[in-house]
């Protein structure tokens, strides 16, 4: 495995969750996004999920240096499944260890709607009787360029 | 330059990737209007540059040794 990465096959959480771990830390929040069957009244069949692997595992390396920032001390990994992913499968999986557990909590959640924000991975909603790639689900992206801050 | 689509764009375009040579380089703003000309399909859509794997802003510049990649409004998790 690799600390930031997307993966093409299932994910096992319990990998992740032992990476971040070592004898400083007290706590470990993991958080497993699944695929989930009924949306705004819509039954999902089935999600495809694509990314642009080399910029999406970078940008993923870029939420694990922003929450390094901000909370000294946690350690972070993160894999995000693409391809076809049944209901219920994992999509997207973090793992965020820290010596206390407030600071795990809140890095684990940032690390979530930063991914929602700068990651450039795509998930299509397979319908019974359609399809349609999803849009963001958060105003996009005037956090995605970095620039100074002042 | 390598370009890039993904996702919904890659499908209306009926390309993920193709090649394009520049006669000189350009703004990403000027780039934009450029593939707009190209490919008509694409004027309506939303959609960030990334060169090289960064996103970039309207004045950055493009050359003929970058990766262009079109990212529309990301969707993971």
């Amino acid at each position: 495995m690799k600390q930031f990465e997307i993966v093409e096959e299932s994910i096992n959480p319990e990998v992740y969750r032992e990476w971040t771990l070592n004898s400083k830390q007290g706590a470990i929040v993991v958080f497993t996004g699944h695929v989930r069957e009924w949306t705004k009244g819509i039954k999902t069949e089935y999600l495809a999920y694509e990314a642009y692997v080399p910029m999406a595992e970078k940008k993923m390396s870029q939420i694990g240096d922003e929450i390094a920032e901000k909370w000294p001390g946690t350690i972070v990994a993160i894999a995000h499944r693409i391809g076809e992913l049944q209901i219920s499968d994992i999509a997207v999986v973090i793992s965020v260890s820290s010596p206390h557990r407030r600071d795990a909590y809140e890095a684990n959640e940032y690390a979530i709607e930063r991914i929602k924000e700068i990651v450039p991975i795509w998930k299509k909603e397979i319908w019974e009787d359609g399809e349609e790639w999803q849009g963001s689900q958060k105003q996009y992206h005037s956090s995605s360029i970095m620039e100074d801050e002042s | 330059m390598k370009v890039l689509y993904f996702a919904h764009l890659k499908e209306i375009l009926n390309i993920k990737e193709e090649q394009i040579t520049l006669s000189k380089d350009l703004t990403v703003l000027d780039f934009k209007q450029y593939l707009n000309e190209q490919h008509p399909e694409l004027k309506d859509e939303t959609y960030q540059i990334a060169v090289n794997e960064e996103f970039v802003q309207d004045q950055s510049v493009v050359t003929n040794e970058d990766i262009i990649a079109l990212i529309p409004p990301v969707s993971g998790g």
